[in-house]
């Protein structure tokens, strides 16, 4: 059989779970669309009562739909390697004789589809409810940015998944401590610009920053003229090299933890 | 299929643990799970690795399986070195663990078989009907369609055991496979591999136990293995019969609280264990020879102990543990079947 089969096997095995739990499990989706919905009509009142233009609003939607993304990375991506450790998942990966980045990708594959179902809700309901306008000049371009924002932080995941794995208990306060600062950071609420440029730059290790600022200036070109980091191509090409800076990163952290692993005799928590 | 003769081939293989501070035990850093172990299992055994908790069974196990680095010496599997090429090793293998609680509990039974199965890269279609081929072999063919958090862990560990054979492997390890199941599921298990293996002679199962039934029953060839180090490694029947030539006695005394201390420094014993249930004594008594039994009953008789039943018996591989060791293999009594 040859290997490009066994590495797609791999990766549509290993998203399976991701994309039936959807379904499964309908308390996630409320979870996931109400909570980020919540966070973002607190900030289109705000918006509302100072009198800001409505694309503000629309500004927030779109931070409320990139955060159900990464609290999808932070949560199930980050921790998941050492959460299958734990139920002993992870030993029956590496023991599989197929590629470990095909695991890691299944993984993230599977909860990148997952969430864009509910980060759809999150729009849906969002500019229904506060009638905010969306209109996308170039569709392409818009879907093109989107797309590579989320290779960017997906790869990320795969990154923090490899690392999270080594820190072992420490990974869930890890999470924890990396949730609100980047609320903030990222800028999902508001141009990221605000926080001076030199912040927003160094933000941009955050893929979901340079993405949200260009999927903002794609809709909203005019208001975002005053507001944006870089251009469109560039902020492109920053996250293109994010992602492959982190795939590649993921890859390195797995193998150093597998030979630590075996090693040190850490792959499973208990005697077992 | 790859060319080799001896499925499992290690020389003198080591395992030390080095332990963090706070994980010291009794101020040791260091912990030898596998102490010079030197092993061949021939292709088509069903081997046994019997021995107590703690004895470095899943230790040897996580080695062969490519999950772990010996300290020093070597290891083959199916000829391939487990630490120059992993790799390939791993083409030839696949492992259940008892008690695992491997898979998603949102999927189902087929569905988490059928998602490790794309691992080996098995097509999907190849994939279910083995599947149901084999649930319906443990008597799971009705819970193809139920959701594994719903399954017992009898049922669980079924699931896990046609995991385990769904890929074909060419040599299966199997840790303690039966580990804390009921007797109606032990049985089951066990006569699913034992069936499995004769329908494929040409495959080889590397199974750890400290059941002695487990390995006496099941096994062609057991090795017996206590804190790190193989002590005999033979058949059922050839470790039994070679005590034969001695005597085991089960006997039942009185009056007596410590046996051991009682009968301490006679030569003639080679093995004794006791243990007390409902205010008597049972010993277990390994003797030289059956000659020996007159004054072991003179000595407990002065200690006051009377005698309440005497019982010479045939070996079995708690027999051998015991007279290889000098304890019983499980000091408290967890026998399932
Ligand atoms: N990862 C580990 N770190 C430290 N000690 C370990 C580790 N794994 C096993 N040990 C120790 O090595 C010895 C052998 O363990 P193990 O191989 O699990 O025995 P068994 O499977 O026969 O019960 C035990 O003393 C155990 O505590
Ligand atoms: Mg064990």
């Amino acid at each position: 059989m040859s290997t490009v089969k066994h590495f797609l096997r791999t990766v549509v095995g290993r998203a399976y779970p991701r994309l039936v739990g959807v379904w499964r499990e309908k308390s996630w989706l409320i979870f996931d669309v109400l909570f980020p919905l919540l966070q973002v009509s607190a900030y289109v009142y705000i918006y509302r009562a100072i009198g800001a233009p409505p694309e503000f609003s629309g500004f927030a939607i779109l931070g409320g739909a990139t955060i159900a993304y990464w609290m999808n990375v932070l949560w199930s991506m980050a921790s998941q390697l050492y959460w299958e450790k734990e139920t002993g998942n992870l030993q029956l990966y590496l023991l599989a004789p197929t590629s470990r980045m095909a695991i890691l990708l299944g993984m993230a594959l599977g909860g990148l589809t997952a969430t864009t179902v509910r980060a759809a809700g999150v729009i849906l309901v969002g500019a229904l409810l506060f009638r905010v306008p969306l209109q996308v000049s170039h569709g392409a371009l818009f879907l093109g940015v989107f797309l590579l924002t989320l290779v960017a932080l997906y790869g990320l995941g795969m990154l923090l998944s490899s690392v999270f794995l080594l820190w072992g208990r420490e990974a869930w306060h890890l999470s924890n401590l990396f949730m609100e600062p980047v609320y903030l950071l990222a800028g999902f609420y508001f141009p990221v610009r605000a926080l001076g440029l030199g912040l927003a730059l160094a933000a941009s290790v955050i893929p979901i920053t340079l993405g949200l600022d260009a999927l903002r200036q794609l809709l909203y070109p005019q208001l975002m003229e005053n507001f944006r980091v870089l251009p469109v191509e560039a902020e492109m090409g920053v996250l293109a090299g994010l992602a492959v800076l982190f795939v590649f990163l993921a890859r390195g952290g797995l193998r150093f933890f597998e030979n630590l692993a075996r090693r040190e005799g850490r792959l499973t928590l208990r005697g077992q | 299929m790859a060319s080799y003769d001896l499925a499992v081939k290690t020389e003198g293989l080591t395992r030390i643990f080095r332990l963090r501070k706070r994980e010291a035990r009794d101020g040791a850093r260091e912990i030898l799970a596998l102490d010079r172990v030197t092993l061949e299992v021939q292709r088509g055994e069903l081997f046994g690795l019997l021995g107590p908790n703690g004895a470095g069974k899943t230790t040897l196990i996580k080695i062969l399986a490519t999950l772990l680095l010996p300290t020093s010496g070597r290891a083959y599997v199916a000829g391939i070195d487990v630490v120059e090429n992993p790799v390939e090793v791993r083409r030839h293998i696949n492992m259940v663990v008892g008690g695992e609680t491997s898979g998603y509990g949102l999927l189902t039974v087929e569905e988490n078989l059928w998602m490790f199965a794309q691992f080996y890269g098995i097509p999907s279609r190849e994939a279910r009907r083995r599947i149901l081929e084999l649930l319906a072999l443990v008597g799971m063919a009705d819970r193809a369609k139920t959701k594994v958090y719903h399954l017992s862990s009898g049922m669980r560990q079924k699931m896990n055991i046609v995991r385990g054979f769904l890929t074909n492997p060419e040599i299966l390890f199997l840790d303690e496979p039966t580990l804390g199941l009921d007797v109606q599921t032990a049985r089951t298990i066990r006569e699913f591999v034992r069936r499995w293996l004769e329908e494929h002679p040409d495959r080889t199962i590397l199974l750890t136990t400290h059941y002695m039934h487990e390995a006496d029953e099941l096994c062609d060839r057991v090795a017996i293995i206590d804190r790190g180090r193989i002590l005999a490694c033979a058949a059922p029947w050839e470790l039994k019969t070679a005590l034969r030539q001695e005597a085991v006695f089960r006997l039942r005394v009185e009056g007596i609280a410590d046996a051991k201390a009682a009968l301490d420094g006679m030569p003639e014993i080679r093995a004794l264990a006791q243990h007390a249930e409902d205010g008597q004594l049972l010993l277990d008594l390994v003797l030289a020879s059956e000659e020996a039994l007159v004054s072991v009953l003179a000595r407990l008789s002065a200690s006051g102990a009377r005698l309440a039943e005497l019982r010479k018996e045939e070996p079995t591989l708690e027999d051998v543990f015991l007279a290889l060791v000098g304890r019983k293999l499980t000091e408290d009594q967890d026998e399932h079947s």
